[in-house]
């Protein structure tokens, strides 16, 4: 009898779940005519505080491929690290091969799927973008590894307010330039920014063309509150 | 050859009666059959040249390179079994990873000189291991500047300005100590290397080398790196000139 | 009795927290016909969760060999996980046999595979289409822990169970009255699984935008391509 209930005791304790600390939210990607763009937002918040205003989470792996990511910002780190030593590792070799972004991408699906397994995720959204046989490459894995491809990503709220967005104006444009892939997320981002309570209007930009990667930012949305007074019903 | 080990070289383990480990000596004897490999150290960077043997012509170019990325400040060059030594630089990618999951940033090539020298001191002293028949050279660019260590078989170290190991390498020093390291930039030092590796190549024993030529910076901007082949062919046709010359003044002496 | 209020006290586990949950319900829809010599599998191309679409083109077939597909649906980060080790035992067995595998074998395979997780099972249902040695069109379904059944026609997926008795009916002759059951023809075959997924895509909101169709015959692996409502 008491060693039953010590054995409830002890499994009842072993309630182990590990929960996001300081969280990222969407993600945003977008494939254009000649290449790719992912967009994220630099605030990393605790909870619902807006605590830590400079966490970048957008990053060049190499000269083609781009990541980006949502969810857990240590996780991120972490994930961060083992992948610029893999780039480092493949540099020192000196064989003139390079990481492609499939091969990044199917990789962060493993890595994703074998801690989902142990049920100790990495608490994360991935957008990996990048050049593959000349065609851009946009790819997501989640927190449980599921993975696919899309010409549009966007994680978090982003895939409820900002995917609708991007897949609306595709319709219309199918051939997007990169000045228009551009233009879209910097939308998004706004749209994003005024409906996303933990959003932030700094955010980075990172864009993979055939002449190489640009990380750029922090920029700023454009804001426009002089609706604001009209709103009623909150006081 | 036969009488100086008198039993006591078959292992690792054991000193023989004057204080002598054969093995580790062996071991070196391994390393002075290898190409000519030096290291230069100047003002703004450091930079390695080999005189890599080509045993046969079957071979593809650039087959069995000996200058390797340790890290991306770092490099190394190795003269002895190449074998032995891919494992020296596996281990010291190794430490420079683990160096950089710990503290974050590229390991201080005093600390990488020091791990891999102990890696390979303990394989001097136990009888169920052989020591590594290579020496190696290991170089970086570092915030206050240029710096160098060779290891040798046993795991002893130094820092160097200039170094040389191999077959020719009384030759190689010779020619090092002429030079005014110090003051001298990579660009220079790079014709220089490639000149000593030409001049020190003995025609008659080895017929053909490949020159191998890798430096790192301030022009490199602190990456190492394979020299860029402008400057690559620039500083083989340079050494080969100087080699015209020196025949030329060698037969007017005569 | 000291003891049991001990115990109560100490199952408290403080506040309650949502336990990580590894699965996720990720839609998409199958059907398989077999007739005397063909098999058709066919899947619609939408990867969802809750009320979020992914995307629209993500098909669930998975060609193992020329005269095998096999269609997967469930949980998407199971599917990737065991169509990839299923890829690599179809190459091993390739490399050990020099002769790709039969049907029965790969259908056998994937019970084993699925059962060797029978206590952390892949959360998806299977349907494995193709030609059998003789060269006859059968079709093997799975639950998720590996029982397996070999049929001539099954529907599986989020509309699996709206899609299922049409099949008996239209397809397996049952309960109909005066009729010699016969097996089916390609062009009926075709037509079915269209319509059947159509009504499938007005009803499910995890199937829809479009289906791809592998039509596989002796003569090798067809792929049709047919849409679906987007909404």
């Amino acid at each position: 009898m008491q060693g039953s209930a010590k054995c409830i005791v002890s499994l009842d304790n072993f309630n182990y779940f590990r929960a996001p600390i300081t969280t990222g939210t969407s993600v945003l990607g977008i494939t254009f005519d000649g290449g790719v763009a992912i967009a994220a937002d630099i605030l990393g918040s605790y909870g619902s505080l807006a605590r830590f205003r400079d966490c970048p989470r957008v990053m060049k792996v190499n000269d083609n491929i781009i990541l980006g990511a949502g969810g857990d910002y240590a996780d991120f780190q972490y994930l961060k690290d083992v992948i610029e030593q893999k780039i480092l590792e493949e540099e020192c070799l000196d064989d003139g091969f390079s990481l492609k972004p499939r091969a990044l991408h199917c990789w962060l699906t493993r890595v994703m799927y074998n801690r989902r397994s142990k049920l100790d995720p990495f608490w994360n959204n991935f957008i990996v973008g990048g050049m593959q046989d000349d065609e851009p490459f946009l790819g997501t894995v989640d927190k449980l590894g599921t993975a696919y491809l899309d010409r549009h990503i966007a994680t978090g709220y982003g895939a409820y307010i900002a995917l609708p967005l991007m897949r609306e104006e595709a319709e219309k444009k199918p051939n997007m330039t990169e000045k228009d892939a551009h233009k879209l997320l910097v939308k998004c981002l706004q749209v994003l920014y005024y409906r996303d309570a933990r959003s932030f209007p700094k955010f980075q930009l990172a864009t993979l063309t055939r002449d190489g990667v640009r990380v750029e930012g922090p920029l700023n949305v454009e804001q426009n509150w002089e609706v604001a007074h009209l709103v009623r019903g909150y006081l | 050859m036969s009488s100086i080990g008198t039993g006591y070289d078959l292992s690792a383990s054991q000193f023989s009666p004057d204080g002598r480990v054969f093995q580790v000596e062996y071991a070196q004897k391994a390393v002075e059959n290898s190409g000519t490999v030096i290291g230069l150290r100047g003002k703004d960077g450091v930079v390695f040249a080999v005189e890599k043997l080509v045993t046969s012509k079957l071979y593809e170019p650039g087959a069995n390179r000996r200058i390797f990325n340790i890290d991306k400040n770092t490099g190394m060059a190795v003269a002895g079994l190449i074998s032995d030594a891919r494992q020296i630089v596996e281990t010291a990618r190794t430490e420079a990873m683990n160096y950089r999951a710990q503290y974050g940033s590229n390991i201080p090539l005093q600390f990488l000189n020091e791990r891999v020298s102990m890696y390979m001191h303990a394989y001097t002293l136990y009888s169920a291991v052989r020591p590594f028949g290579c020496s190696i050279i290991l170089g970086a660019y570092e915030a206050d500047g240029p710096v160098m260590y060779m290891i040798d078989p046993s795991g002893v170290s130094y820092g160097y300005f200039g170094c040389a190991v191999g077959k020719a390498k009384q030759a190689a020093k010779t020619e090092i100590e002429k030079l005014k390291l110090a003051d001298m930039s990579c660009k220079e030092l790079v014709k220089e290397a490639a000149r000593i590796i030409y001049l020190v190549h003995d025609e008659l024993k080895d017929k053909q080398f490949e020159l191998e030529l890798s430096w790192v910076g301030a022009d490199t901007k602190g990456v190492f790196q394979r020299v860029p082949p402008e400057v690559f062919q620039e500083a083989e046709k340079s050494a080969k000139a100087a080699m015209e010359d020196e025949s030329d003044s060698d037969t007017e002496d005569m | 009795m000291a003891l049991d209020v001990a115990s109560d006290y100490y199952n408290f586990s403080g506040p309650k927290t949502a336990r990580f949950n590894p699965y996720s319900e990720n839609g998409g829809s199958v059907v398989a016909i077999a007739g005397d010599d063909f098999a058709l599998l066919a899947s619609d191309t939408r990867l969802s969760a809750d009320f979020s679409i992914y995307t629209r083109e993500q098909s669930k077939l998975f060609r193992l060999s020329d005269t095998t597909v096999l269609g997967c649906t469930g949980c998407w980060c199971d599917t990737l996980t065991l169509t990839r080790i299923l890829e690599a035992r179809m190459q091993m067995y390739l490399h050990e046999h020099n002769k790709p595998m039969s049907t029965p074998a790969v259908a056998q395979m994937l019970a084993t595979m699925l059962y060797y997780k029978r206590f952390f099972p892949y959360y998806v249902s299977n349907v494995l289409a193709g030609l059998d040695e003789e060269g006859k069109g059968c079709v093997y379904s799975y639950d998720p822990i590996g029982h397996c059944e070999l049929s001539t026609y099954k529907a599986r997926g989020s509309a699996g169970a709206l899609l299922q008795p049409l099949l008996d009916n239209q397809i397996g002759f049952q309960n109909m009255e005066n009729v010699t059951p016969e097996p089916i023809k390609m062009d009926r075959a075709m037509a079915i699984l269209k319509d059947v997924f159509i009504s499938a895509a007005e009803r499910d909101i995890h199937t829809g935008d479009s289906i791809l169709i592998n039509i596989i015959t002796k003569d090798g692996i067809k792929v049709e391509k047919f849409n679906l409502r987007r909404d």
